[in-house]
């Protein structure tokens, strides 16, 4: 068989079963996909093709020995380069770690690897996942696999690009305020935004603690529910997992959408948003209408104040978490002579972040100072809390929201990167299910008259994924 | 509006070096971020708690016990790049 690499994750765990292909051809079909795209899309910082065909290997022998393995034995994943991955290098793509190879794999990767993970490598994303375009990358920018002028999104970009591209079968990423649904929106792929909490972040480098959230990106809603599966549930060493049942995800695929309650946030499709996206959007619902679903407008009134509550309570958590990268416990140490261990700090920290994560830090520092905490800070959590009033009227009335995931489809390289606000306006609309944390699968929607990929997200109540997943299997 | 002035005394808050021409070019964009927020400004929130964490969890405990196998001392330290000695790392001294 050729191009192994196109199939679905679930094409590829029957095939293998069936002894159609083995473990290693398809990893191979992958690689070579790399080789021929990966220099105009840069989609993956690393390689680790030796590891990647060994474990092909391993996990062909059990299938010719009959052995029963689980859904993900054998199959090609790329993982953004913010998961610790044990003996292979981890930089969250930042001067600051540019070397380091930590000693431990964080636990979403301690269990993909029990399932028979095959790692083609690691991709690109935004300097420590701050950003919307992974133009802040110490690697340079990931292209979008449709137009090669513009951005592949971010931050989890080049997890995004490189399943987009087939590269490899499904990615990993993380997504604090939509660095998962935005990158998955502009290329095409289906991105799953868990509930706050449901799949532990141990091991995985932290943005902003109370936003945080690990998922998959993948080529259908079945493949999302077979990642998830595997991944989902309490984990000693993340204390924000809670002791919530894991549904079957399967199980939701094929419930169909007959009676289930739609809400069209008119916020999502107003004043901001591309006429074109909107539409897209729209059309997808009226299939889901015929199929049975009952869909009404509702609103969301505070949706306009979640990027600035983000954009302070964000750069607060990160500001305190990246203290740790001083360059003395792991990280590049200053190229400058140092006169001091203070002067070393400074000198590490000023050499060793890119300008994104400078102001980041700044923002921060600056909203959590004496004279400014409650005008910003306090503020902020508490708008955060009528952000989450707002969801919770909603799901009394409908079972799920509908809204596209960006106001516009990818832009073009640069365009933004000077104006750090109009960035932050990318994300206008995957904050708010962010601030409530509640899941939202982004799903490929329809194409734009410039041939670009439109996407649509549905959000659910905390820990209803399932839900996501069976409305997304209807959208063709 | 964040002055020049103010981004020099919030970088060195946070122990970073930033050179004379980026503290002119983040002076304009920090304060186009931070004018921005005043958006907030039109929300009531009088009556209205802060969130801090969204799914209702609370004091996750367990027992103190030493459970962390996931990495040695050894591998730890050899995460840095600075000299190891007595199983700690020597960096420079902090009073001269």
């Amino acid at each position: 068989m050729a191009d192994l690499n196109k199939l679905t994750i679930s094409e590829a765990k029957n095939g293998l079963r069936a002894k159609e292909f083995s473990s290693v051809e398809l990893t191979k079909d992958c690689f070579s996909e790399i080789k021929k795209s990966n220099k105009d899309l840069n989609a993956f910082v690393l390689l680790t093709e030796d590891e990647a065909l060994k474990s092909a290997e391993e996990v062909d022998k059990k299938l010719d020995s009959g052995e029963k393995l689980p859904d993900l034995a054998g199959i090609p994943v790329g993982v953004k380069d913010i998961f610790n991955t044990k003996g292979v290098r981890t930089t969250c793509c930042s001067p600051i770690l540019k070397d380091f190879v930590p000693p431990y794999d964080a636990a979403v990767i301690e269990k993909l690897r029990s399932n028979g993970m095959v790692m083609v490598g690691k991709t690109n994303m935004d300097e420590f996942a701050c950003g919307a375009s992974t133009e802040h990358s110490c690697f340079g920018v990931t292209k979008n696999p449709y137009d090669l002028e513009r951005v592949a999104g971010g931050s989890s970009g080049g997890s995004a690009a490189a399943l987009a591209s087939d590269m490899c079968l499904y990615s990993l990423g993380t997504d604090t305020g939509g660095s998962i649904r935005q990158p998955a929106g502009f290329c095409g792929v289906y991105g799953m935004k868990v509930t706050y909490g449901r799949v532990s972040r141990s091991g995985v480098t932290a943005l902003a603690s109370s936003w945080d959230t690990i998922g998959s990106f993948t080529k259908s809603p079945e493949d999302a529910a077979t990642v998830l599966q595997a991944t989902a549930g309490k984990d000693d060493f993340d204390s924000t997992t809670p002791n919530v049942e894991v549904p079957d995800y399967t199980s939701f695929l094929k419930k169909g959408v007959k009676g289930l309650k739609i809400g069209l946030p008119k916020e999502y499709f107003g004043e901001g948003i591309e006429k074109e996206t909107a539409d897209v959007v729209r059309e997808q619902v009226k299939l889901l209408e015929k199929a049975g679903a009952h869909v009404e407008e509702i609103s969301l009134p505070m949706t306009k104040y979640a990027v600035a509550v983000y954009y302070i309570t964000m750069p607060a958590e990160l500001s305190a978490n990246l203290e740790r990268f001083d360059g003395v416990r792991y990280g590049k140490k200053p190229l400058k002579d140092p006169e001091d261990l203070v002067d070393y700090y400074f000198k590490a920290r000023g050499e060793g972040f890119g300008d994104e994560i400078k102001r980041r830090i700044m923002i921060g520092t600056y909203v959590l100072s004496a004279g400014y905490y409650d005008a910003y800070y306090k503020k902020a959590q508490k708008v955060r809390t009528l952000i989450i009033e707002d969801f919770n009227k909603a799901f009394e009335k409908v079972d799920v929201l509908i809204g596209p995931v960006s106001p516009f489809p990818s832009f073009k390289v640069g365009a933004l990167v000077d104006d750090p606000l109009a960035m932050y306006m990318a994300d206008a609309l995957t904050i708010p299910a962010s601030s409530a944390g509640v899941p939202s699968l982004a799903c490929p929607a329809g194409m734009s008259k410039n041939g670009l990929p439109i996407g649509l997200q549905i959000i659910a109540p905390q820990f209803e994924e399932g839900r996501c997943l069976q409305v997304a299997s209807l959208i063709a | 509006m964040l002055t020049e002035d103010e981004v020099r005394h919030v970088a060195k808050l946070a122990r970073i070096d930033l050179a004379d021409t980026d503290v002119k070019r983040f002076s304009k964009q920090l304060s186009d971020v931070l004018d921005y927020m005043d958006i907030l400004s039109d929300v009531d929130t009088d009556d209205v708690d802060m969130t801090n964490q969204v799914t209702g969890l609370k004091n996750a405990m367990r027992k103190d016990e030493v459970t962390n196998s996931k990495s040695t001392r050894d591998e730890l330290l050899d995460c840095s790049e600075l000299p190891k000695d007595s199983k700690q790392i020597r960096v420079l001294p902090a009073i001269k």
